[in-house]
């Protein structure tokens, strides 16, 4: 699904990313680990073309993405923070782009689940950050691609809303597809992902499942052993 | 790309600030034509106004847009659209809006005069044009300060510098240059350098078309020779053109390689 070889990228003179190595497979939830200012947001941006890196390499479903802009049309991403034109309905949002990507009407379900009703038809800069995390996973839900990107998908979201959002998660897995997720919320990783991917100083640290984490870190449970990595590093 | 001038231009057209100087033209206009009582010397009274403001409203308006819409082009970049296509699509949107506020502001009040039935139609519609010209040339060089710089406030400082140099400081160095080098024949020097700045440029062009040379002097009546033919006319226009043309180029290839 993606192959990233090799990958650095520095801004200015902090090395963000210092020769990353990963294959993601087809399928399954895959959790991108690391402590602030690991590089996580850096590499998800990579793959997605807005950070281009200073030297490697990326594929996406087998094209290399400096080639073309095309691939981004199996990838549905989740921004970290959802900052939108203030001064723009989430009505008119929404269909701005479904009409920048491709008609859909999966919108109008994703639109009851998260009960966003009332809101449509206010300006995005009004609304709490809970509201607008939940317009964002509608725009990312709507379409039906092979490749789903979650920057943090749980900020601001009320605990009912999470159980949505998991359960989404799920039946998208459930279609075949494959989840990127980064996040801080260890329970959250803990129950929905399938493998787990830890970045430390630009680098992978390591790749497997959480009893293989566990196992390796000798830890009981998943928070700890996560905790135990940073602590032996850092320390 | 077009999709994305689409919605910046409607961005624009429902903010506030297009109405604010849409009003302001319009006002500017109908007050010059009430206080001169002639078109002539009502567009000669604009050029001056316009050879000033244009330029400053096109490099704030370009900065604060590119700053403002940050958030809508990380969004956008995450789509499947080519990077040059959304910022050139957003320069356009700037571009377009605020050169309507421009032709419709001047526009309705002159026609209203009579503008149609005026000898002053071509003076009048050199001035929109060489406005229009101005408007594309400065929001393209405030995109280009815009994306070279992160920081909003740096950005607006060399943006206000670079009107400032322009407007104001170029034109100070060329009479001292004149001044210090007096000795010399400095017609083609002067030509040259008039063909440098835009706005130079435009103002020349509209001035030699007022047949106003003569206040010019001797260096008018060589300016006149080359501007007031077809020969130069068409110069001056490739020149404004090239004035376009390389910011723009400069925003697409700057684009492809920023990261966001």
């Amino acid at each position: 699904m993606v192959i990233i070889e090799n990958v650095h990228k520095k801004f200015g003179k902090n090395q963000v990313l210092s020769g990353v190595d990963l294959t993601i497979s087809d399928g399954g939830i895959f959790a991108v680990l690391g402590p602030n200012g690991s590089g996580k947001t850096t590499l998800i941006k990579s793959i997605l073309g807005m950070v281009i890196p200073n030297k490697g390499n990326i594929t996406v479903l087998g094209e290399n993405i400096k080639q073309h802009s095309d691939y981004r049309h199996k990838i549905d991403y989740l921004p970290q923070i959802a900052n939108f034109p203030s001064n723009l309905r989430v009505k008119e949002l929404i269909k701005m782009i479904k009409d920048l990507r491709k008609p859909t009407h999966e919108d109008e379900r994703l639109i009851q689940l998260f009960k966003l009703e009332p809101f449509l038809d206010k300006k995005l800069g009004n609304l709490s950050g809970g509201t607008k995390q939940k317009v964002n996973l509608v725009l990312t839900f709507m379409f039906d691609s092979p490749l789903i990107i979650l920057d943090e998908p749980t900020t601001g979201l009320d605990p009912i809303s999470l159980i949505r959002l998991k359960g989404l998660i799920q039946a998208e897995k459930a279609k075949g597809k494959t989840i990127l997720i980064t996040s801080h919320i260890m329970s959250f990783v803990e129950e929905v992902s399938d493998e787990i991917v830890f970045i430390l100083e630009g680098k992978i640290y390591f790749k497997g499942s959480i009893s293989e984490l566990k196992t390796k870190t000798n830890q009981q449970d998943f928070e700890h052993a996560i905790a135990s990595i940073l602590t032996e590093n850092h320390a | 790309m077009l999709k994305i001038l689409k919605y910046s231009f409607y961005d624009l057209i429902r903010s506030r600030w297009s109405y604010v100087y849409f009003s302001f033209y319009l006002l500017l206009g109908s007050v010059l034509l009430f206080l001169n009582n002639d078109l002539s010397k009502a567009v000669i009274t604009l050029m001056n106004v316009i050879i000033v403001l244009v330029p400053l409203i096109g490099t704030i308006f370009g900065v604060m847009y590119y700053y403002n819409s940050k958030e809508f082009t990380e969004l956008l970049l995450a789509q499947p659209l080519k990077r040059s296509s959304i910022f050139l699509g957003q320069y356009l949107g700037v571009a377009i809006s605020l050169s309507m506020s421009l032709i419709l502001g001047l526009g309705i009040p002159f026609i209203f005069y009579g503008l149609f039935k005026s000898s002053a139609i071509w003076d009048f519609s050199l001035l929109l044009i060489t406005g229009t010209f101005l408007t594309l040339i400065f929001t393209a060089l405030a995109f280009n300060i815009a994306l070279s710089n992160e920081n909003k406030i740096k950005g607006f400082g060399y943006a206000i510098l670079l009107w400032l140099f322009l407007a104001i400081i170029y034109d100070g160095i060329f009479l001292m240059s004149l001044i210090l080098f007096e000795d010399y024949p400095l017609d083609k020097l002067s030509l040259v350098g008039t063909m440098l700045n835009p706005i130079d440029l435009s103002r020349t062009l509209i001035l030699l078309k007022l047949d106003i040379s003569a206040l010019l002097g001797y260096t008018g009546a060589i300016f006149k020779q080359f501007f007031g033919t077809s020969f130069g006319l068409i110069v001056s226009f490739i020149m404004l053109t090239a004035w376009v043309i390389l910011p723009v180029l400069r925003i697409v290839f700057k684009s492809k390689k920023k990261d966001f």
